[in-house]
């Protein structure tokens, strides 16, 4: 259909071939992953919103390649372990373990369930609502690894929890691969705020598989950052919206510098009454390709929910395709999407110059603006990272 | 302040300024009325020097210099300063952002929002949603930041309400420097339809524009009066008239 993915197809492993191409994280035994951070680590780990020293956090995990590194909660209303021991505490997870996303979906599912390289458990106690977010981070320090893991996440009738979830690799990195099968579960009447920010190296290849489930009343919110360059990311979330008047809603800003290949979106399922939902992204391409997908499906009635897909083209090869689908099952439903990609407007940029900002100020004002979807509480260092790509991003036009 | 010298400009190749010429001095203000597709945006337009807009002959001389080709915002820091009628939306950016750019003073946003009145507009996304007064309002905020010498104003009281009629003119007077009459230095031009704002800012002259040409220059309340009981079409007789031409 379209010259640019056969491009990009030609380029890019397959499945097989990237499960091939990377030796499981279990096998840098003995190798530099236990231990205490470099300092450019830290700056690194910093710019995905995880500050080891920040006594603003109510709990901490970090997982090196399959290490668990730090795992530790300063609430009682909050357990936090690392999934291999929550699935020996709780027998198996049976009610959590794979229920809303399939083992055999596809090779990286069934690569996760075959092997895995530890993840974390958080739960929120009923009514428990916790101000300071907790952070969780996944980081790859060796070259040419798979890492594996499996999250889940309950947030228990009536709580709240904010958990901010940093992923990266090394800052001399370049390859390796991250599996990340994530399971979310929001009961009547909680709100769970999931942030996460990704920080790879240039030939990494990142494949998260969400499922989400929303109760009653629940609300379940999504911050999805990336700004650097990856080799290619593929993911939908998944969330079903079960009970009445839960809501989801999804933000991503995602930069794609030359040479990424980034496939992203979210699905979201309306299945009950009063539902509703919100799915939001702004992507940039400064050289590479994006998807930009969103797929909601009104199952029942007075349902509200809207899409919005808004891709800025900054350099020459840049490709966004923003691929915005509504399904409606039932007649009583809202349901809209606005979908928009192009270059910067000329009458933007000449209406901020007739106001005396010289061209390069125009473009980075209006840059700046459009990546600015207000995610409360991020990381300074990463705001001063979203400027550094706002500078960069026109240095490519 | 501003001469323009037989201007002639063209848009998507269709010739609409025909011959402009036209002098404000320091502290004057003028304004142009003229019917719909007439040409007088066209001149604002051109004057800020905008794309689209292609000079074809003629020259622009603001405060002495020739700015005729010269780039949007080195007019814009002359002192040159337009009001849009229908600006762009700015996703995403807050009108407390651009105020803060546009003007050296900390804070310039939080005390115009005073003097005003409209603090919660700073929060807002530039025009994203905004009415047809809020589009007004935004624009002359963003003026009074940014403090041109030249005030360049496109119907500034169309769509507006009776009530923020009122703080509109006020911006404008401040803009104007209305209250200064004896040391005002700021100059205007303003394009109206409804005359409305002659009740708020005693214009010094006016002009009528008609299929790109400046047919007629005068006292704005005399010649706005005509144009209400005569309409634009006597003021083409006249200039005909005028020229000792056969009606």
């Amino acid at each position: 259909m379209n010259y640019s993915e056969n491009h990009y197809d030609k380029k890019n492993l397959s499945d097989e071939e990237l499960l091939k191409t990377f030796s499981p994280a279990s096998e840098a035994e003995g190798r530099k992953d236990t231990g205490e951070f470099e300092e450019e680590e830290l700056e690194r780990l910093k710019q995905t919103g995880i500050d080891l020293t920040n006594p603003n956090r109510t709990g901490t995990f970090v997982q090196t390649n399959h290490s668990v590194q730090r795992c530790d909660c300063g609430s009682s209303g909050i357990e936090l372990l690392p999934i291999t021991e929550a699935f020996k505490k709780y027998n198996g997870l049976k009610d959590y373990w794979w229920r809303l996303i399939s083992a055999e979906k596809d090779s990286f599912t069934r690569e996760a369930d075959r092997e895995l390289d530890n993840g974390y458990f958080i739960r929120a106690l009923p009514g428990e609502k916790v101000i300071y977010p907790l952070q969780t981070c996944l980081y790859i320090r060796d070259e040419n690894l798979a890492q594996r893991v499996h999250n889940i996440v309950i947030a228990e009738e009536g709580s709240e929890l904010n958990i901010i979830t940093g992923c990266s690799t090394h800052p001399h990195l370049r390859s390796g691969l991250h599996i990340g099968i994530s399971e979310f579960y929001v009961k009547k009447g909680a709100k769970l705020t999931f942030t996460m920010i990704h920080s790879w190296g240039e030939n990494v290849y990142v494949r998260p598989r969400t499922g989400i489930r929303v109760e009653e009343d629940g609300v379940f919110i999504s911050n999805y950052i990336s700004l650097k360059g990856v080799k290619s990311v593929q993911t939908l979330p998944t969330a079903t919206l079960a009970g009445p008047n839960a809501l989801a809603r999804f933000n991503s800003v995602i930069v794609a510098p030359e040479g990424s290949d980034i496939d992203i979106g979210a699905k979201v399922i309306l299945e009950a009454p009063g539902s509703r939902s919100e799915i939001i992204s702004r992507t940039i391409s400064s050289g590479g390709r994006v998807v930009a997908r969103g797929h909601l499906v009104g199952l029942a009635p007075d349902i509200k929910a809207h899409l919005e897909c808004q891709g800025l083209i900054l350099a020459e090869h840049g490709v966004i395709r923003a691929i915005p689908e509504l399904e409606a099952h039932v007649a009583d439903v809202d349901m809209s999407h606005e979908a928009a990609v192009g270059r910067i407007a000329q009458e933007e940029i000449e209406y901020l110059m007739a106001r005396g900002l010289d061209e390069e100020e125009a473009t980075s004002t209006i840059v700046r603006g459009f990546l600015d979807i207000k995610i409360n509480g991020l990381p300074s260092e990463l705001n001063e990272e979203l400027q550094e790509v706002v500078e960069e991003c026109h240095k490519g036009m | 302040m501003l001469k323009i010298e037989d201007l002639w400009v063209e848009v998507q190749g269709r010739d609409i300024l025909k011959g402009i010429n036209l002098r404000i001095g320091t502290g004057e203000i003028h304004c142009l009325f003229g019917k719909n597709g007439s040409g007088k945006t066209t001149l604002l337009m051109t004057l800020m020097g905008f794309s689209g807009y292609r000079v074809k002959h003629g020259h622009i001389i603001f405060k002495g210099e020739d700015i005729t080709h010269l780039p949007i915002n080195e007019r814009a820091r002359l002192g040159l300063g337009l009001s849009f009628q229908r600006p762009p939306t700015l996703r995403g950016v807050q009108l407390k952002n651009l105020l803060a750019l546009y003007s050296k003073e900390i804070d310039v946003g939080r005390r115009l929002a005073l003097t005003y009145n409209f603090e919660d507009f700073l929060e807002r996304q530039v025009n994203l949603g905004f009415s047809g007064g809020e589009i007004k309002k935004s624009e002359l905020l963003q003026l009074l930041a940014q403090s041109p010498d030249l005030l360049l104003l496109d119907e500034p009281e169309s769509g507006v309400d009776v009530e923020n009629l009122d703080v509109i003119c006020q911006m404008i007077r401040k803009l104007l420097q209305k209250d200064l009459p004896a040391k005002r230095r700021k100059s205007g031009l303003i394009i109206t339809h409804t005359g409305l704002i002659l009740n708020y800012v005693n214009a010094d002259r006016g002009h009528v524009m008609l299929n790109g040409q400046i047919y007629c220059h005068g006292n704005p309340l005399d010649i706005f009066e005509r144009i209400k009981n005569y309409g634009y079409e006597e003021c083409a007789k006249c200039r005909l008239f005028e020229q000792g031409l056969k009606i």
